[in-house]
């Protein structure tokens, strides 16, 4: 069935367009981070790593990296285990409410950002967890475990349940029998989920903005900072390095989704 | 099958329990601090209870009187006037004043304390100063609720508008629900052609193509927020490339306007609107386009009758998304937008930050909820189905 060619040529041609339009703005930043000098000016005039130079060197910088990596390790360790047993709990229960209880679990990704950060702005600094470390990754994980969840659902709808009670029926207890047949068959998604915990961890912004203390500058704060201070071409080698992080992210979940896929047709 | 119910409970168990402790109560915290009003009571208890029974005609008695120049002075000699002041100055403007001087006043005052309230400050001889100290008394006030509307009670009670010079939050709840929803109906129309020739792609186009739609998805907000920032400057790129082209004549001043806001929250919200629609047209089942074909349809009625009916969730779910982060978005107005771009969610931000006062940051807070609320509610209505959220912004 195809479309008429008029219509087919618009069409491609808008889509090009709006791809462009997505595309563009990050690959600037990516050309600019290596300019030779602070004028950021397309084309460039030149070719230089002195900006990366500066982001490894400059005292800041590293700081709010390694803060950054910190919390997103802490922030997945914590969500992973969570998320993914919950996931197990919701797949194997037979009980009323669960849709309800998926709905809680994930109610953190439809709460607007600014009103989560501003109640557990209020909340944590009650019980004096503002400005702390276990603070920034309670919050971080509250926003990154219902992608965990979300993953692990996914693919433990392929998970045939025969296998569960076939470890029963051979004298397994239950939570070996989890960690022994239902893991190692769903570890695409658990690793999927696990990836996506830690990439939110690592862009998440406004959380951070009203959780951290003064110290506690992680990457995406400190471009922030940086940005609305002065704007250097450090900040683009840091945008540029946090967007390869992304691209990575991107392969390794589109990895695992391939893998997923497979294990079903097998 | 009752030990595996059990058995699923402990798994949940801990999950729900981290997801009740740091967010649902924190944000139940929040919708009870834009009704509750504690600070008066707490900084001025023995006013309090003598106010409550004051009956608000002329003025309170002497006891009143003695109370609030006692408890004043007590709360500034333990450091906890700032509440209680700052719960009156937004009452009134003027107050923080009249209480601050109240309290360093301290024993200077002395009986009969309404003469010398009354000497210290003539509003202390006003009945309507002591008529907002009494409605201050808690436990529960409508105060940030109703100013979060522009509206405020008179001296009698009764609710009535605030004065045009002060209006504020009306202009900014229509500025925010406009934005967002020019964002998205750009970014419905904008990712609707480009989700179906996805679709309609061959391999390996039709991954390219969704490799390029998931790379801006996966990347963060600030970052391509921080991408607009650089290109929008005076001495930018997109400034430099119009000289070029000879549309403009001299750099123009983008960074600031609702032009840059725009820009940026398509950008950044336009991949959640071209998945959604992505997902459903591809799970769209082809025999209904021949079925119409066979039956004489031609392209455009195929479209129109079959393609368009069929994808509308999708088109709903995306919509939805994108209305639902717009509505929130800080990251993006924040860096590119200038004073009168700002939406609901910067004031939000000030108020706890900059002015202090947490109440009104719930109560705005609690009228975004209720708006993002109302749109899950609308569109699990419309589609009869939950929103798949992806969101990072």
């Amino acid at each position: 069935m195809r479309d008429h060619p008029l219509a087919r040529l618009l069409l491609r041609g808008t889509t090009v367009l709006v791809l462009g339009f997505l595309m563009a703005p990050m690959l600037a930043v990516v050309v600019l981070s290596f300019s030779p000098t602070e004028l950021m000016v397309l084309p460039p005039r030149g070719f230089s790593l002195r900006w990366y130079e500066d982001f490894l060197t400059a005292g800041r910088w590293v700081l709010a990296t390694r803060n950054s990596f910190v919390v997103a390790i802490a922030t997945t360790i914590l969500a992973t285990p969570l998320g993914t047993a919950a996931a197990i709990g919701l797949q194997l229960g037979r009980f009323r409410g669960k849709a309800l209880l998926v709905t809680l679990l994930t109610l953190p990704l439809v709460t607007p950002y600014i009103v989560t950060a501003a109640s557990m702005y209020f909340a944590y600094s009650l019980a004096g967890l503002s400005g702390s470390l276990l603070g920034l990754v309670l919050g971080h994980t509250v926003v990154a475990v219902p992608f965990v969840v979300m993953a692990v659902l996914a693919t433990l709808q392929t998970f045939d349940a025969n296998l569960l009670r076939a470890a029963a029926s051979l004298g397994a207890a239950p939570l070996p029998a989890i960690l022994r047949v239902v893991v190692p068959n769903t570890w695409p998604g658990i690793a999927a989920g696990a990836v996506f915990a830690f990439a939110t961890s690592l862009d998440e912004f406004v959380i951070t903005l009203f959780l951290a203390g003064p110290g506690q500058f992680t990457l995406p704060r400190q471009m922030y900072a940086s940005v609305r201070e002065f704007l250097t071409p450090t900040i683009l080698a840091a945008a540029t390095l946090l967007f390869l992080c992304s691209l990575i992210f991107l392969l390794v979940s589109e990895a695992l989704r391939l893998r997923a896929a497979r294990k079903v047709v097998r | 099958m009752r030990r595996t119910n059990w058995l699923a409970a402990l798994l949940i168990a801990p999950l729900l329990l981290l997801i009740i402790g740091s967010f649902l109560m924190p944000v139940g915290l929040t919708l009870f601090r834009a009704v509750a009003d504690r600070e008066v009571a707490a900084a001025l208890p023995d006013t309090s209870t003598i106010l409550a029974a004051w009956d608000g005609q002329r003025l309170p008695p002497e006891a009143a009187f003695a109370a609030v120049a006692r408890e004043l002075a007590a709360a500034l000699e333990e450091r906890r006037i700032g509440d209680v002041a700052q719960r009156m100055n937004f009452e009134r403007t003027g107050l923080r004043t009249l209480l601050l001087r109240t309290a360093r006043a301290g024993d200077r005052l002395q009986a009969p304390y309404v003469a010398s309230l009354v000497a210290l400050d003539a509003r202390w001889g006003e009945s309507e100063t002591w008529l907002m100290l009494q409605r201050a008394g808690g436990p529960t006030t409508s105060l940030y609720l109703l100013r979060a509307m522009d509206l405020t009670r008179g001296p009698d009670g009764a609710v009535m508008q605030v004065p045009d010079d002060e209006k504020l939050f009306q202009t900014l709840f229509i500025r925010t629900l406009w934005v967002s929803l020019l964002v998205t109906a750009i970014c419905v129309l904008l990712a609707y052609p480009v989700a179906y020739t996805i679709t309609r792609l061959r391999a390996p186009w039709s991954s390219v193509a969704l490799t390029l739609v998931l790379i801006p998805f996966w990347s963060s907000v600030l970052v391509r927020t921080t991408a607009w920032f650089v290109l929008l400057q005076r001495e930018g790129p997109v400034n430099d490339a119009l000289i070029g082209i000879g549309i403009l004549e001299a750099p123009a001043q983008i960074l600031g306007t609702r032009i840059a806001v725009l820009l940026a929250l398509v950008h950044v919200l336009l991949p959640f609107a071209i998945l959604p629609m992505h997902s459903v047209m591809t799970r769209l089942d082809a025999t209904y386009l021949r079925a119409a074909a066979s039956l004489g349809a031609n392209g455009v009625q195929r479209f129109f009758r079959v393609w368009l009916p069929l994808s509308l969730p999708g088109v709903a779910a995306g919509g939805a998304m994108v209305f639902l982060l717009s509505v929130g978005m800080y990251t993006a107005p924040a860096l590119v937008g200038g004073d009168r771009d700002q939406m609901v969610t910067w004031f939000i931000a000030n108020f706890m930050t900059r002015d202090v006062n947490w109440g009104m940051a719930a109560a705005l807070s609690a009228y975004l909820l209720a708006m993002s609320g109302a749109v899950i509610a609308l569109t699990r209505i419309l589609t009869g189905g939950t929103i798949q959220a992806g969101a990072r912004a």
